[in-house]
């Protein structure tokens, strides 16, 4: 299946909780229903919660790539 | 749009479901006006403050003094007689240089009341005297200005959130006050700083909801509080159909002679410290 193409991208290396899920959910509130984001964060505790969060806040994480020692997420605003 | 600075500050209430973004917009550009730089208004001024209300306006015609540092914690030893309302805005703007702070060094009257009140979303009762509440109630009703009631005395607390048109006002709850001399000022009767500070905080919790738009204000339900079985409790209060302000047919048109109407003013007002 042929993957969206994302409509807004964010780069959260090095970008630490709970500021990076807070970046992601403002960057969310602009977009419209069904587009996509795509964000990159880091391994260990972003990679734990941030997908978490998003899905709390009823968002879909469509997409988890493990890109060398990050993590790319696209997520369809709900 | 929030600066980065912002989005750190705010971060643990954006990140809250109903706040967000907008919400904190919301917050950055609502207007507070907080009567009474006392028990009641510190807490609530340095909650609504840390939350990034856009514009608070502090009212208070009297100094910091020693003996209200026990409970009025927007004021510290240094500032002991200081104008409360520059005390007040000195703390407010190093806790959150963001908030433009209006400070009201007076006594609020029938004259003066309505253009302070004008300028403001939401009101903050946090004073001593039935004089200056009965006031505040009337300019906030005839204003149409939502109102947030809050009164401490020894371990017990009460707070109601007045929305003019959509539930009663403090006179439905009121419609008269006590005779003077009846209920002791908090000078003769003494406060436990805690108490002030549960309800100021409730105040202040009660504008944050009503600038959000979220959960349930406490209109037409007077919060009770007793510190020493650390009880809350829920009293219905219904319009009162012949409230004499907001009822069906209210006589009071314009604002009137509050100290009269209270009958203080054959008495010794020495009574002032209370809050």
């Amino acid at each position: 299946m042929e993957e969206k193409k994302p409509d807004a991208t964010l780069d959260l290396r090095g970008v630490v909780c709970p500021i990076n899920f807070v970046k992601t959910k403002l960057k969310l509130e602009e977009m419209n229903k069904g587009q996509i984001l795509e964000i990159v964060i880091d391994p260990g505790e972003p990679m734990a919660n941030v997908p978490r969060s998003i899905k709390e806040e009823g968002h879909r994480v469509i997409k988890v790539d493990k890109i060398n020692d990050h993590f790319r997420l696209l997520i369809e605003k709900a | 749009m929030l600066r980065e600075d912002q989005i750190e500050r705010y971060s643990r209430q954006v990140i809250l479901p109903n706040v967000g973004g907008k919400g904190q917009e919301k917050l950055l550009s609502a207007k507070v006006l907080v009567i009474g730089a006392g028990g009641l208004g510190s807490p609530a001024g340095l909650y609504l403050v840390s939350a990034g209300i856009g514009k608070i306006g502090i009212v208070d015609s009297d100094k910091v003094e020693l003996n209200n540092l026990q409970r009025q914690i927007l004021h510290s030893t240094k500032n002991v007689g200081k104008p409360k309302v520059e005390s007040g805005k000195e703390r407010m703007r190093e806790i959150n240089p963001d908030v433009e702070v209006a400070p009201y060094n007076l006594r609020l009257t029938s004259e003066n009341i309505l253009d302070i009140v004008k300028d403001y979303d939401i009101i903050v009762d946090g004073s001593d005297n039935f004089p200056t509440r009965y006031l505040v109630n009337d300019a906030c009703v005839l204003s149409k200005k939502p109102l947030s009631h809050g009164g401490i005395f020894r371990f017990d607390g009460q707070a109601m959130t007045i929305i003019p048109g959509k539930g009663p006002c403090y006179r439905c709850l009121f419609p008269e006050p006590p005779p003077p001399g009846a209920v002791p000022s908090c000078q003769e009767a003494g406060i436990l700083g805690a108490v002030a500070g549960v309800i100021g905080v409730i105040q202040a919790n009660e504008v944050l909801k009503f600038v959000l738009g979220i959960g349930e204000m406490l209109v037409g339900r007077l919060l009770v509080f007793n510190a020493l079985d650390s009880s809350f409790r829920i009293v219905k209060v219904p319009k009162y159909k012949d409230c004499p302000i907001c009822g069906e047919n209210p006589t009071i048109k314009k604002l009137i002679d509050y100290e009269e109407f209270c009958q203080l003013k054959t008495q010794n007002k020495k009574n002032k410290n209370g809050g």
